[in-house]
């Protein structure tokens, strides 16, 4: 794909305005798409509560199970509910879970790394190893586990899938500060005497910003596909609220009488989770000076 | 050798010990007394004391670690509250299933996305590279629980050519388990293949520009022989230690599959537990696949170690 993009980057004009990255990104096709796959499931979620859609929790006992039709483009569920609006309504929850896990992980996990990578020393051993202990536990396993002793809901799904992503962006930020810790720059404002937080806000984090950035957008990808599994094991987004994930874990018990149950959320979640991943992809390219 | 055997584990450890620290402290999150959550929803008054005393919930925080750590490291991991079995044995009685899930799943993910890295690096900027890409990535894309349902209904409710659940232990029918597991292995491999193949291409990629591969070509081998002989060749080594990162992915996998197509798995255990509230159960499986994982990295880094004669300049 890079290749792809290459041959692109040459072909692209080199007068488009905005900085480097950004022409980069915009000449490149994939990301684009992806960009506008994402913007597609943004708006939609948003729009929700005022588009002209059937209550998506409004049962009707005289439409179950019925295949798509014009008054229900996707059908109906096992009690009678039109799928249609609930694949909308559960764009909310996959895109909000998926976001804000993220945002939890960075949260927590840059400013660990930040403290590990710069500080170095027993508080960089003791990170280093929480983080080794964290990514020793298999994501789907930690999610799982920190669900059932949280308890159920989409509020500790999250927080679920936040913690297990968290190790991701120690490490992450660590080693970018390793990397430039060292830089003339760095050593520059600590001779001129400005304490280690002013360095480290000032002159490190903003190093940190662009891999974090594209960690982050391909995260956001695993987190959606992670809220989507926990709520299809009955851990996420409990009933009668639409999720993607809970609306398969119904639909399995239909398969022969109501196939169509399955197809949607599923291709949904596939293709919210492809967008992210081609964004991020076409992020890394356009933001890492080294071509891969 | 042994320095760097040494110096791996002086690392497993301490990450083997905060693992367990993290497990320990889960039960901790349970909100209210954690004696009459854990003593389930009898609430019989013995059950609840038995389950103080077993956990010496009375004594200090530290203490308790202590005694759960003790008993873990002597193979007692507490018994499950559903089946009054010791969670070890329950452990023990599905690793296997898991195992012939995951091998079965690797062997498929090596076969599609190895030979797809070769060709997309050997053709790298074609159609078929770009192509390659496409698949990978709607690979890591696509929801494996969704493949799986969707396999269901096109291969078991449609075709009817494969069951779309239930197990057969290897060792008593093999057929019949080839059978019930080969769609679960080709929905848990699929995620795998693609990270493979992206592995692969970019490992592949950095051999092809090599001076010996250069020379290769110049001496008139055919480019069959140039790639697999002498590029490949080399490209798989990192290739093969980042499979064992996989690992952990695996098992996380597993968990989903397993409950799609009803397999009485490790993953399948975990689940049940959790609707169960079956804790001690559920911190087991934690436990065991961590300390999985470490162990499969630490075997992992010494062989890349001893098949590598250059990593020993680096001690």
């Amino acid at each position: 794909m890079s290749a792809i993009a290459e041959d692109q980057l040459a072909a692209a004009p080199a007068q488009h305005g905005g900085s480097r990255p950004w022409r980069k990104l915009r000449a490149n096709r994939s990301a684009l798409f992806g960009f506008c796959i994402v913007v597609f499931f943004v708006v939609i979620a948003l729009l929700a509560p005022i588009l002209p859609i059937d209550d998506p929790i409004a049962t009707s006992w005289s439409a179950v199970r019925k295949a798509p039709t014009l008054a229900h483009p996707m059908g109906t569920d096992e009690i009678g509910r039109d799928i249609f609006s609930r694949m909308i309504w559960g764009a909310r929850a996959s895109l909000i879970a998926g976001v804000i896990s993220v945002l939890l992980a960075v949260a927590l996990g840059v400013p660990f790394g930040l403290v590990a990578g710069y500080f170095g020393g027993w508080l960089d051993q003791v990170i280093s190893r929480a983080t080794d202990a964290l990514l020793a536990m298999p994501f789907l396993i930690l999610a799982v586990a920190l669900a059932a002793f949280l308890g159920p809901s989409l509020t500790n799904a999250m927080i679920a899938i936040g913690l297990s992503a968290m190790p991701i962006f120690i490490r992450l930020t660590r080693g970018q500060v390793l990397s430039v810790k060292t830089e003339d720059y760095v050593e520059g404002a600590r001779a001129v005497g400005l304490n280690d937080f002013s360095i480290l806000l000032r002159y490190i984090l903003p190093n940190v910003f662009a891999p974090v950035l594209v960690q982050a957008t391909l995260t956001i990808a695993t987190a959606i596909i992670l809220e989507a599994a926990l709520s299809f094991l009955g851990l996420g987004q409990q009933p009668p609220s639409p999720s993607w994930g809970s609306m398969l874990n119904v639909a399995k018990n239909f398969l022969t009488q109501a196939p169509w149950m399955a197809w949607w959320p599923g291709a949904a979640i596939f293709l919210v989770v492809l967008g992210f991943n081609l964004l991020g992809d076409g992020l890394r390219d356009a933001l890492d000076p080294r071509e891969i | 050798m042994l320095t760097y055997i040494i110096r791996r584990l002086a690392i497993a450890v301490p990450t083997l010990i905060l693992v367990s620290i993290f497990v320990f402290t889960l039960q901790k999150l349970l909100p209210g007394d954690p004696a009459l959550i854990l003593a389930g929803e009898d609430r019989d008054p013995a059950a609840i004391e038995f389950v103080r005393e077993k956990y010496h919930l009375n004594e200090p925080i530290a203490l308790q670690y202590t005694y759960w750590v003790q008993g873990v490291v002597q193979g007692d991991m507490g018994v499950s509250l559903r089946s009054g079995q010791p969670v070890l044995k329950l452990i023990a009685d599905k690793l296997p299933v898991t195992i012939q899930l995951a091998i079965m799943a690797l062997i498929i993910a090596f076969s599609i996305g190895v030979p797809m890295g070769i060709l997309s690096a050997v053709k790298k900027g074609t159609m078929l590279d770009y192509a390659a890409n496409v698949v990978a990535l709607s690979g890591l894309s696509i929801p494996n629980f969704w493949l799986g349902i969707m396999l269901i209904l096109l291969v078991s409710v449609n075709l009817g050519w494969l069951p779309a659940s239930g197990y057969e232990s290897i060792f008593v029918d093999p057929l019949r388990s080839l059978e019930t597991m080969i769609m679960p292995a080709f929905v848990l491999g699929t995620s795998l293949a693609a990270t493979l193949m992206r592995h692969t291409r970019s490992a592949m990629l950095g051999v092809l520009k090599a001076d010996y591969v250069r020379t290769a070509r110049a001496k008139g081998l055919r480019e069959k022989v140039v790639i697999l002989k002498h590029a490949f060749r080399n490209a798989l080594l990192p290739v093969v230690t980042l499979s064992a990162l996989l690992f952990g992915e695996l098992l996380g996998g597993a968990v989903l599959t397993e409950q799609i197509f009803t397999i009485p798995g490790f993953g399948k255990l975990i689940v049940d537990a959790v609707f169960t509230r079956d804790y001690a159960v559920v911190q087991g499986v934690v436990l065991c696949a961590a300390a999985g994982v470490i162990l499969i990295n630490l075997v992992a880094d010494v062989l890349y170690f001893v098949v590598n004669p250059r990593m020993r300049s680096t001690l």
